[in-house]
């Protein structure tokens, strides 16, 4: 009995084996990812390595950002058209494109207004039958990014057209539209598992018009991907894609030189250089799309006073903090947005680091025995890896001008909720990493008017860049936009509400012979395009 | 015995209950409000904040909270993450499967040396063979074990090339779990060379779990041998000129086993605790890594859910033991 069953399973097996054999010549790229996605509706959430394996795959939006840049390109729709008054979006739509066909749904329509209009609308509105398909829909990125607020209807104006009616003139609105949360969904998918009762399915086998179709998720181990033979722009390079799931960063860089993956991302900084001097093994890097910053509370004395800001910025050694929390794998920065984006202004010159001179500045504006607090935050974060760290260098640093700084720390959540305050004390460490690649995401977020008592942790409301952002937000064309953007940094600098710390650098180790990796500068991971080199 | 029974298991209901209460407790003592981080950097507008803690039902008063959960866990409804969006019970199911093969294969491996290993040291006592295998335990059982895995990983995976990095089985076996033990599930899948690469997966993460339980074990076997090895009985047994090795396996281990498993009862909640390491550092998809990755993300239904689950796991094998403590021991149900 015994030995016929393993005759059987041998024969199986042997039949299988034949079978494996045929698909093995199938080009299968292996991501180490660093965790597993919470789903796979991107809209339901915030997390980049959520996005990864969901939106970035699977999806596509009406516009996409410019591999490697953060430059707006048509996606699903292929051009649009603005409004004289910046109020109305008019996207026409890309005929032809194809929504994946799977062993759970074969779609019986091409893409079309329907779905563009079903994308947004569940988010939108309460009565969509999509709003709150899963327990605890918040549709955040939606929410964070003033959606509501700023869409006043969505339109089909026919199959292959739909417009967008704002409630006021929004030049970043275009940006959003390349977001995450914008990816397109099939409707027919969704209203087919509505009639099945299976609506939250929606956020567990995805379909959408992406270069790589959904296969299988096993939690926390391993996604499985296919390319999309129909794929509108063409079927991918490689067969399969698979992620597997490596939470550890040391066991993913052994995985990498043991060949079980192909690409894996955040390497531990200090084993870089270890695997640039790997033969095997190719590391490209590229400025993160962050800010790390100090700001200042500059309603509070004497730090309301801009020389004084100014003074502190020029004692602070930010050599000293790159290599030490950096550990080489950062960049000073000089103005508040990242040198990958568009407008940087490279001709501000960061205060020079000049303990003698800072300290002549504060005693000319009459501040002696100064003693302050530095909030230091409890987290490792792209853009700060190690906060407390970097505190007790700021707090040297400060010392050597005569000012006395105390370092405190509170737990996360609690150290967002308290840095806001308005009659908060002491200076915050913190940071920030763009969303949609548009200087507004970081400029008017982080120091607009708006923004006092809430993301703006500097309370710094100053009317000359204010006016500056707020010109820059409804003129349509980027051309307008970045001689306003470029000034704002001017003024920024001149005014100090923060020191600009650091930008981070992200690694991004892979075998030798994966080509056509592009890195993101929105921090994200794409595989459309890759190849592996026989 | 059936009275005995009987008592034990009325002694679950309050223990149950304490945990109840301490697994909801425990998640809400933790500083950090689940919703603003959530937010993250971006912040919330306090209209925004209101209307989320409504949502997640975090606007009620603790008590009702509670009396809610409890009235869920009545039901047999341990809530929804607020992560992933799906049921905890469900969530958990999916992965435990992955957890119990491991922490069984580390049991056994624990087990099958650690016994022998403990029988010889008492019985050489004092010799060199009996001081290196304590040793060696006292080694394993202070053993760091992220740097371990870490260490064996670097070894046997990355230098040697002998076993896999991390993970459950090769990723070019493909197949849909019908068990969740990918033991049983990648022979049901007949395709050749798939059990053999799962086996091979399973060899470090059970070595690494197994490391702390296998040094107890072996410690306790001994220290329990040389007592009953110093009893009248046996004595009496060598004098009858009984063979060493049936006065040594049959009158002097059967009685020295019974504290041996109490021990192997209790390494049930070691396993449950290591696993947790063990799980990160291996990939291992197992409830170890869920719960921790809850625990960083406020996920109050998936820790409340998963602690209470853990914990009814742990009482059930404990309570198994003291049945067996019956079976095997009479003087206790009589007490």
């Amino acid at each position: 009995m015994i030995l016929k069953s393993t005759i059987r399973t041998l024969a199986l097996g042997v039949s299988l084996a034949a079978m494996m054999a045929g698909a093995a010549s199938a080009k299968t790229l292996v991501y180490c990812s660093e965790g597993s996605p919470e789903g796979f509706d991107p809209a339901l959430y915030t997390a980049g390595t959520t996005f990864d394996a969901s939106s970035k795959p699977v999806y596509n939006r009406l516009v996409e950002f410019k591999r490697g840049t953060t430059d707006v390109v048509p996606g699903l729709a292929e051009s649009w058209d603005v409004s004289d008054d910046g109020l109305e979006y008019t996207f026409h739509l890309r005929p032809g494109v194809k929504f994946h066909t799977t062993d759970f749904f074969t779609p019986g329509r091409e893409f079309n207004a329907d779905d563009v209009v079903f994308s947004f609308e569940r988010q939108l509105k309460d009565d969509n039958p999509y709003h709150s398909y899963v327990e605890g829909a918040s549709w955040e990125y939606f929410n964070g990014m003033s959606m509501p607020d700023l869409v006043e209807s969505i339109e089909k104006v026919d199959d292959m057209t739909v417009k967008f009616k704002l409630t006021r003139p929004e030049a970043p609105f275009i940006a959003n539209m390349a977001m995450d949360f914008a990816s397109i969904f099939s409707k027919e998918y969704a209203d087919q598992l509505a009639e099945n009762g299976q609506e939250a399915q929606l956020n567990q086998q995805p379909i959408g018009t992406g270069p790589f179709q959904f296969v299988a998720y096993q939690p926390d181990a391993v996604i499985r991907y296919k390319a999309f033979a129909d794929y509108w722009n063409g079927k991918q390079p490689i067969d399969d894609l698979v992620f597997a799931i490596t939470t550890d960063n040391a066991v993913r860089q052994q995985k990498l030189l043991a060949g079980e993956c192909h690409v894996m991302p955040y390497p531990n900084p200090a084993d870089v250089q270890g695997l640039k001097d790997n033969p095997d093994i190719n590391v490209m890097q590229q400025e993160g799309l962050n800010v790390g910053y100090l700001a200042y509370n500059t309603k509070m004395p004497p730090f309301d006073n801009p020389k004084v800001r100014k003074a502190l910025n020029m004692a602070i050694n930010k050599q000293a903090i790159l290599d030490a929390v950096f550990q080489g794998a950062g960049q000073a920065a000089k103005n508040p947005i990242p040198p990958t984006m568009w407008s940087y202004n490279d001709d501000v010159k960061d205060d020079p680091y000049d303990p003698e001179a800072a300290k002549k500045m504060l005693e000319e504006e009459g501040v002696s025995d100064l003693s302050m607090k530095i909030w230091a935050m409890p987290v490792q974060r792209p853009y700060n890896p190690n906060a407390r760290r970097m505190a007790e260098l700021l707090q040297s640093d400060f010392d050597k001008v005569g000012v006395k700084a105390e370092i405190v720390s509170y737990e996360w959540g609690e150290y967002l909720e308290r840095s806001k305050a308005e009659d908060r004390d002491g200076a915050v460490l913190l940071g920030w990493t763009g969303d949609n690649g548009d200087p507004d995401n970081f400029l008017a977020v982080l120091l607009g008017c708006d923004g006092v008592g809430g993301s703006n942790r500097a309370q710094w409301c100053y009317e000359p860049f204010e006016k500056l952002i707020q010109e820059a937000k409804v003129k349509g064309s980027q051309e307008e936009r970045v001689p306003l953007y470029k000034e704002a940094q001017v003024v920024f600098k001149e005014q100090a509400p923060w020191a600009t710390i650091a930008h981070s650098v992200v690694f991004m180790p892979m075998a030798k012979n994966v080509t056509g990796y592009v890195m993101d500068p929105l921090g994200g991971h794409w595989f459309d395009g890759v190849d592996i080199e026989e | 015995m059936f009275r005995f029974i009987l008592q034990r298991v009325g002694l679950l209901i309050p223990t149950f209950i304490g945990v109840s209460i301490v697994a909801f407790a425990f998640i809400r003592l933790l500083p950090g409000d689940p919703i603003v981080l959530l937010a993250g950097e971006r912040g919330l507008t306090p209209e925004r904040y209101a209307e989320l803690r409504q949502t997640f039902g975090y606007d009620q008063p603790l008590v009702m909270q509670y009396l809610n959960y409890l009235w869920g866990i009545l039901h047999g409804d341990l809530g929804v993450s607020t992560v992933t969006k799906r049921g905890v019970l469900s969530e958990f199911l999916t992965r435990f499967p992955a957890t119990l093969e491991l922490s069984f294969c580390a049991i056994v491996l624990a087990t099958a040396i650690g016994i022998p290993a403990g029988v010889f040291a008492a019985v050489k006592r004092g010799s060199w063979f009996d001081q290196s295998i304590m040793g060696t335990a006292l080694v394993g059982y202070s053993m760091p074990i992220f740097w371990w895995g870490l260490l064996l990983i670097i070894l046997f995976s990355g230098t040697w090339h002998l076993t896999p990095v991390s993970g459950r089985i090769d990723l070019i076996y493909y197949f849909k779990p019908v068990t969740g033990f990918m033991l049983i599930d990648s022979l049901l899948s007949g395709q050749e060379g798939a059990f053999r690469s799962a086996v091979s997966h399973l060899i470090l993460p059970t070595v690494v779990l197994a490391t702390i339980p296998l040094a107890v074990i072996a410690r306790q076997t001994r220290s329990a041998m040389l007592e009953v090895l110093g009893e009248d009985y046996v004595r009496t047994a060598r004098a009858k000129g009984l063979e060493p090795l049936r006065v040594v396996g049959l009158h002097a281990l059967r009685n020295a086993l019974i504290p041996v498993i109490t021990v192997i009862g209790l390494q049930v909640g070691v396993l449950l605790a290591g696993a947790i390491l063990t799980e990160t550092i291996f990939s291992w998809p197992g409830i170890g890594k869920w719960m921790v990755d809850s625990v960083f993300r406020r996920d109050y239904p998936v820790v409340q859910g998963g602690l209470l689950l853990i914990a009814g796991l742990v009482m059930v094998v404990n309570l198994i033991v003291d049945l067996l403590y019956g079976l095997i021991n009479p003087r206790i149900r009589h007490n």
